[in-house]
């Protein structure tokens, strides 16, 4: 059988700040699995693949958002991926590239992919940074998210997106003032949880790859990693929600 | 802040250097003070405090001395160039560092051009691999430039001059859209291979090439060493003077110091975000399999986050035995578990150093460094 494949997206301009460490950690959980798994990362020049099992879409400044956006516009094989409901990261830009526009800094309106039901704005007060938490709103999540907030934008959801999660404290979550943080629509999940977010939630991982492969083998940590770390990485993700999703676990 | 004007009339009748950049500032300008003539020579921030109270305190310090070497945060070179009129001004690189402090890299980098283009009189050192660095140094109407073997191409995805796609072959980089390319180079890097000593020299206009043979390691420091010999020669040093200079050089700030402890000895490194990881990790690979203990914090000054760390290709130190600590251990922790690099956690840097037998490394981000530093040296 061919290897499960996650798709890394133009990690040139949508790379800030460790996002390519999500496509790892996703292959990673596969194979401690037992489960054959490759990053394929799609370079400025490559196609984007159709047929790929999870996508994952990271973050970048404003000039760098643009460039991604109008070069993922014309591709047939995200939209295939996307029209077949491919499990989908995206992270800060990704997620606002992945809405219905976005607005840049100096005020020019740029229509997004349209997979998600939302529109993004430049914020008016300080960007948030810092630590954040949050308690997940979505189906087959039940542990506190945790992430690393750094965004100055407003990310208002239209009737056909949900949110993510709440966040806690002093968190900004999308900017809207109701702390919800990130979106869920179709079979994309959006957040501006950096950390990068599945290193740090390994049951957002499962569930994404959950929903790609199916029912998943339990994941066993190789030695050498010492055992408090091996416990917070060992799977605590548990099919909750689709029984039948059990398309292609192989192993 | 001081005023700028105390600034202005501290450095008036000097020739001053100052020295901008992602990496390697602090090594760099130890090094171009002491190709200058060192201590007693010129006026220098010896220790690291590089925004414009602590260049005004160096200048203080030092009232008779006609050269001025300072380096400067690169959030603040606009400032202090515009007070102190330089003669040299060095851009050594511009890579993802601090995101939730400095900004993001292409801002600081642009206002960098700003600054060289505000004075056009300053002769413009530039690295011309670097793609935010080399458009930062475009702003200059006649800039000197650097180049060497690099390995981090992450943050020049984007044109600094048309914010069309860049892309790399090699050491070559070029922009799809306007065509910027990279600039040859006026100083290099070389290597001759068959010679004893690794070969490295820094080759220059006019035929001129003089052995390195420096007591620092890594290919960061002969690329620092490179960039200081062109700057002595700007400045009317011969480069063979300056590198001679530059060969009893074997620690900055205790980076690179070796210190011997029961047991072993221990060298100490600073690598404070992916970039300087990289450096550090080509470092590492020149040497045997020494163990490494590694140390993260996230203090204001390490910046909060930490999810550099992720960029930072840990799979390379899998040959090595390794030690996990700092305050941020428990997050470099799972790293290293996806990068299939088996590790112990430790409370404690320099503890974990003691408990280790023979040659070790350590390798701290910027407080776990300095906090370490402090116990042992």
């Amino acid at each position: 059988m061919s290897p499960a494949t996650i798709v890394l997206v133009l990690p040139e301009v949508l790379g800030t700040y460790g996002d390519a460490g999500n496509a790892a950690v996703l292959a990673t959980r596969l194979r401690w699995r037992g489960i054959d798994a490759e990053v394929r990362t799609v370079g400025w020049d490559d196609a984007v693949p159709a047929d790929a099992d999870v996508y994952v879409l990271g973050g970048g400044e404003d000039a760098a958002q643009m460039l991604a956006v109008e070069r993922l516009r014309d591709s047939a094989g995200l939209r295939h991926a996307l029209d077949r409901g491919a499990p989908t990261l995206a992270v800060c830009a990704g997620l606002q590239i992945l809405g219905r526009a976005f607005t840049v800094a100096d005020g020019t309106r740029v229509a997004g992919l349209d997979r998600l039901d939302v529109e993004t704005v430049p914020g008016r007060g300080a960007r948030r940074i810092g630590d954040v938490t949050a308690d997940p709103l979505v189906d087959g999540l039940s542990e506190l998210l945790v992430g690393f907030e750094n965004h100055g934008g407003v990310t208002s959801l239209g009737p056909d997106a949900a949110p993510l999660a709440r966040v806690r404290g002093n968190g900004a979550g999308n900017g809207t003032g109701d702390r919800l943080e990130g979106v869920v629509g179709g079979s994309v999940v959006g957040t501006y949880f950096h950390g990068p977010v599945l290193a740090r939630n390994p049951e957002l991982a499962d569930l994404l790859l959950t929903r790609a492969l199916g029912d998943l083998p339990p994941l066993e940590v190789p030695e050498g990693v010492p055992s408090s770390t091996a416990r917070g990485l060992a799977a605590r993700f548990r099919d909750r929600f689709s029984p039948d999703a059990a398309r292609r676990a192989g192993a | 802040m001081l005023d700028g004007r105390v600034l202005a009339r501290l450095a008036a009748g000097r020739t001053v250097v100052l020295v901008t950049g992602t990496n390697g500032k602090t090594t760099t300008t130890s090094m171009i003070a002491r190709a200058l003539g060192g201590d007693g020579q010129v006026a220098t921030n010896h220790l690291g405090a590089n925004m414009p109270d602590g260049i005004t305190t160096a200048l203080l310090d030092a009232p008779d001395l006609t050269l001025a070497v300072m380096e400067v945060d690169e959030s603040y070179l606009g400032q202090v160039a515009a007070a102190t009129d330089p003669a040299v001004i060095v851009l050594l690189n511009f890579s993802r560092d601090q995101l939730d402090r400095v900004g993001e890299v292409r801002t600081v980098a642009r206002r960098v051009g700003d600054a060289v283009a505000a004075h056009p009189r300053a002769r413009v050192v530039a690295f011309a691999d670097d793609v935010l660095c080399a458009g930062a140094g475009l702003r200059s109407a006649s800039p000197l430039w650097v180049s060497s073997p690099s390995c981090w191409t992450g943050d020049a995805g984007v044109c600094p001059r048309c914010d069309g796609p860049v892309s790399h072959m090699g050491l070559r980089w070029a922009c799809g859209s306007c065509g910027l390319e990279r600039p040859p180079g006026d100083w290099a890097l070389v290597q001759q291979k068959d010679r004893p000593d690794g070969g490295w020299s820094a080759r220059g206009p006019d035929g001129v090439e003089v052995p390195l043979e420096l007591a620092l390691p890594g290919h960061a420091n002969r690329l620092n060493a490179t960039f200081t010999i062109a700057v002595a020669a700007e400045l009317g040093v011969a480069p063979a003077v300056a590198a001679a200079r530059l060969r009893g050089l074997e620690q900055v700030g205790g980076r690179y110091r070796t210190v011997t402890r029961p047991g072993g000895t221990t060298r100490l490194l600073l690598a404070k975000n992916p970039a300087g990881w990289a450096q550090v990790l080509d470092l590492l690979d020149e040497g045997p399999g020494r163990p490494v203990v590694v140390a993260v914090n996230s203090r204001e000054a390490d910046g909060r986050d930490v999810s550099w760390l992720w960029d930072v290709p840990f799979e390379r130190l899998a040959g090595h035995p390794v030690v996990v600590t700092g305050e941020r251990a428990s997050e470099l922790s799972v790293r290293l578990a996806y990068a299939g690099v088996p590790h112990r956690l430790a409370d404690d840097a320099v503890g974990a150093t003691r408990d280790t037998v023979g040659a070790v490394d350590l390798v701290g981000n910027y407080t776990a460094f300095h906090d370490a530093a402090r116990v042992l040296t």
